[in-house]
């Protein structure tokens, strides 16, 4: 029997990010005893990485902003395949959680008359994201941090104990789910210092793992976005959607190779910075496509004048969803008209004065100085895209953030339907918040509503022991492998075949790689022992962000056209036919190590018509087809 | 241009250890934490080591380069000549797991002893008033990644372990002074940062300030500041005299 240390809890968040310090705080409000199991030290999560703002429409920079606006740009962005309910609450509920987070101690900026202040973002119609500076994750993660200290220090007044209600589980790997006649028993996992097993027993659980980038070789995403979440709910039986919409963020560094892709915030963009090519030409103005045509400024001054006076002018191309931007910057370095390191040029020096951009992007001066010795207030930095966020992710019900098996709920990057085929900038803060609390609610209401509790049982224990202590033991039936090694296979494959722009017999030359290593996975072998052992660490990592690859891989395959972030060379235009169909990716077998993967399509549910109202007909048209139109009221009057 | 950098790596666990020399290949541009991913992938699988964003955002991967705290992901290789040896260890303050990583659990015990932010009674959400100018003070504390550098270098409790218990450490002595100076902050946090974390112990030498990555002004604009507030409260005759009168020290 597999030494396992146990704990009970009402509901267990995995995942110390945005999303699940969130749902950790709405569920201890609602009563019940959490745990919170965090790879990395508390506080760390990607989330500190979010740099431009959190998207909420409270009006402050511009009072005709509210959230229907939101709700329209959201849509738009996704090139209305999102999930039409999930982007009506978030942009609904997105101005009441920032305002929350001024109760739990957060200062944002202000603005004159004492407010939060709100930055332009590409997408967003108005001034719309509350920020910090160029560190607003940070202020996030810190702030729900805080707040979850200041909920210990009132149970340790209740009862002695700051740990009675929420404990934090840091440096812990949960690798397997468990279920007991299909409902969430509980989780399993192994502490990262000690390597000992850990079994949390739940009747509820809350994945907000974040995203998938580390599949990717250029990207912003930190070690730990190796697809858990997707991953441990796909082996749980839940189903993935639109996996194969994944955002290359227009502006990674490029240079030097050892930071190439991390992140260079839009803010630059939205506070004045433009993209040039090496002909210091921008751009940007030459790729506008027909469905933003009329939205955007059509010359350099009218840009220009938009900083100051947004009324009367349309907003800078180089402010076009992410998608855009990327597939642009991807052209002119194709094109040969790139930076001399493969990039194109941001230029916010020649636009504002050194001060004021030292004050308004303090961490993207201080990154550009200490990383690349560039002085981002005398020269221009070199961009390029890098792989950046996952829009595909567990398929959740809109309202309790509850995925297919009872007791699993998801939030954040790693749920899906939210924004559609391309996030907008900003948004994705807002999602955590919105959704990481519903899914708070949602578990405790769940666990509140169970008769009886589900019971882990000892075979699973055993076999997920045995799975996570396999990469000491292999077979032996074939050469051993090593694992960081396979994990670079994975990256360049995903990376060059997978990439932002895909076509057929890439991603099938993609699959045959997957597949590939899949057969070679089962021989990783790791040296030494289980106490803080990396590379043992990468080899359980590894299967999780072999199975979403394929995920990708399978859903890009499959969708013969292109939208937001998923671009085909093969099929270059959007089709209306492809708008309303989802991809529904889920286990087809129960091979331990990585399950096989099946791709099927889904009609999502048509939107509301109140909500229909609020585009213009002609809006609509780009994107719909003429029969899911015909019983609109434009059409029928 | 690469070349075979020159690399000393204490490695070992709570009871034992030693610095082990290793040479690894390096490119333009890399940064320390390269060198060790390098030497994880290529001779020394297990090498313990923590680290999270890469980009001096998340403070995961701190420890000591040749003596000096610092951030492994923002040391760039290019600020040491080629045949220098470079020595790796972990903080020095905090109890080693293994290898480079340390037990820094003192942080999130003191932080968990500091009052939270206390706004005011039925001030709705929302309704938040705040300028600016008077934010920006906490902001400068707030843009802390918790690294805890400064902890680590700080002499009140690097080589006195008997501190530790009544000394809060820089980083939470200025999350004091954050919360004191953060316009809406109802609560009165200025005996307790003397008496129970340990105010008095720091003696100002800006240590905290020199080896801070994200270049807060600790001890000037949090440390100092305190240190003025706590002694006019406790130690101005007049507020004395006052309190003593009035007892409204409670």
């Amino acid at each position: 029997m597999t030494e396992v240390e146990r704990h009970s809890y009402d509901v267990v968040v995995i995942g110390a990010g945005g999303a699940g310090l969130r749902a950790v705080i709405e569920a201890r409000e609602r009563g019940f005893s959490v745990a919170v199991v965090c790879k990395s030290l508390f506080g760390k999560a990607h989330t500190v990485m979010a740099e431009g703002g959190c998207a909420a429409s409270m009006g402050n920079a511009n009072e005709r902003d509210n959230w229907q606006v939101h709700f329209r740009d959201t849509m738009r962005g996704g090139k209305f395949l999102n999930n039409w309910r999930m982007a009506e609450l978030h942009a609904q509920e997105a101005p009441d959680r920032v305002w929350e987070l001024e109760t739990y101690g957060a200062l944002f900026d202000r603005t004159p008359d004492g407010r939060i202040s709100q930055r332009n973002f590409g997408g967003h119609t108005y001034p719309r994201l509350a920020h910090v500076g160029d560190r607003t994750g940070l202020e996030l993660i810190r702030t729900m941090q805080q707040k979850i200290v200041s909920l210990q220090q009132e149970d340790f007044a209740e009862h002695g104990d700051y740990e009675a209600k929420i404990k934090v589980f840091a440096e812990c790997t949960i690798t397997e789910l468990t279920l007991d006649d299909g409902r969430i028993s509980g989780a399993f996992g192994y502490w990262r210092e000690s390597g000992r097993f850990v079994l949390f027993e739940a009747p509820a659980v809350v994945l907000a793992t974040g995203g998938i980038g580390k599949s990717f070789k250029v990207t912003s995403n930190s070690w730990e976005y190796t697809g858990d979440g997707h991953a441990l709910a796909l082996r749980a039986g839940a189903q993935l959607i639109n996996m194969e919409f994944v955002q290359f963020h227009p502006t990674g560094m490029v240079w030097p190779p050892s930071v190439k892709g991390i992140l260079v915030t839009e803010g630059v963009r939205g506070d004045g910075g433009v993209l040039k090519n090496t002909d210091n030409k921008r751009f940007m103005f030459s790729y506008v496509p027909d469905v933003f045509k009329g939205q955007y400024a059509e010359s350099e001054d009218e840009a220009d004048r938009w900083y100051k006076d947004q009324e009367a002018n349309r907003r800078t191309p180089d402010l076009l969803p992410r998608d855009e931007v990327a597939r642009a910057i991807n052209t002119e370095v194709k094109e040969g008209r790139g930076s001399p390191h493969g990039g194109v040029f941001l230029d916010i020096a020649s636009r504002l004065p050194a001060e004021e951009i030292k004050k308004r992007l303090p961490s993207m001066y201080h990154q550009f100085k200490e990383l690349a010795d560039v002085d981002i207030t005398a020269e221009p930095m070199e961009v390029g895209p890098t792989c950046h966020y996952v829009m595909g992710g567990i398929e959740v019900d809109p309202d309790t953030a509850s995925a297919s098996v009872p007791g699993l709920f998801a939030a954040g990057e790693c749920s899906g339907g939210m924004h559609g085929s391309n996030r907008l900038g900003g948004n994705s803060l807002s999602d955590l918040l919105v959704f990481g609390r519903r899914a708070g609610l949602g578990a405790a209401s769940y666990v509140d509503s169970l008769a009886s509790r589900p019971v882990v049982s000892q075979a699973d224990v055993d076999a997920a022991a045995k799975m996570a202590l396999a990469p000491f033991d292999p077979p032996g039936d074939g050469a051993e492998e090593n694992p960081y090694t396979l994990h670079s296979d994975l990256q360049q494959s995903m990376n060059e075949l997978v990439g932002i722009i895909r076509k057929a017999g890439e991603i099938e030359q993609a699959l045959e790689k997957l597949a590939d290593i899949k057969s070679r996975i089962h021989n990783v072998v790791v040296e030494g022992h289980r106490q803080f052992n990396p590379g043992w660490h990468l080899a359980v990592d590894l299967r999780n962000m072999l199975l979403v690859s394929e995920c990708v891989a399978r859903a890009a395959l499959m969708r013969t056209e292109s939208r937001g972030g998923h671009t085909r060379d093969d099929y270059p235009q959007m089709d209306s036919q492809w708008r309303n169909t989802l991809l529904v990716c889920a286990a087809a077998d129960d091979d331990p190590v990585a399950p096989a993967v099946s791709v099927t399509r889904k009609e999502q549910t048509p939107m509301r018509e109140d909500l229909v109202e609020l585009f213009e007909l002609t809006e609509l048209e780009k994107y719909y087809t003429d029969g899911e139109l015909a019983s609109h009221p434009g059409r029928t009057d | 241009m690469g070349y075979k950098a020159k690399f000393r790596v204490w490695r070992g666990d709570a009871d034992s250890g030693e610095l082990l020399d290793y040479q690894v290949d390096v490119n333009e541009g890399e940064v320390v934490l390269d060198i060790l991913h390098r030497l994880q992938a290529t001779q020394a699988s297990d090498l313990a080591v923590r680290w999270n964003c890469k980009a001096g955002k998340c403070g995961s991967c701190s420890a000591e380069i040749n003596g000096r705290p610092r951030l492994l992901c923002m040391t760039r290789m290019s600020t040491f000549t080629e045949d220098e040896v470079i020595t790796v260890t972990p903080m020095r303050t905090f109890p080693v797991i293994r290898d480079l990583v340390c037990d820094v659990s003192f942080n999130y015990t003191k932080a968990r002893e500091i009052p939270s932010f206390t706004p005011p009674e039925g001030l709705k959400p929302g309704d938040y008033r705040m300028q600016q100018v008077d934010v920006e003070r906490s902001q400068e504390f707030r843009k802390c990644i918790e690294c805890f550098l400064c902890q680590d270098t700080c002499h009140v409790v690097r080589d006195h372990e008997e501190n530790k218990e009544s000394f809060a450490g820089p980083r939470y002595l200025m999350r004091i002074a954050e919360l004191e100076m953060h316009p809406l902050d109802v609560a009165d946090r200025r005996n307790e940062a003397q008496d129970k974390h340990g105010l008095g112990y720091c003696n100002i030498t800006k240590c905290c300030s020199e080896v801070c990555p994200e270049g807060i002004h600790i001890t000037d604009n949090a440390l100092i500041p305190m240190k003025e507030r706590v002694a006019d409260q406790k130690y101005d005759p007049i507020v004395w005299l006052g309190n003593k009168l009035f007892r409204r020290d409670k």
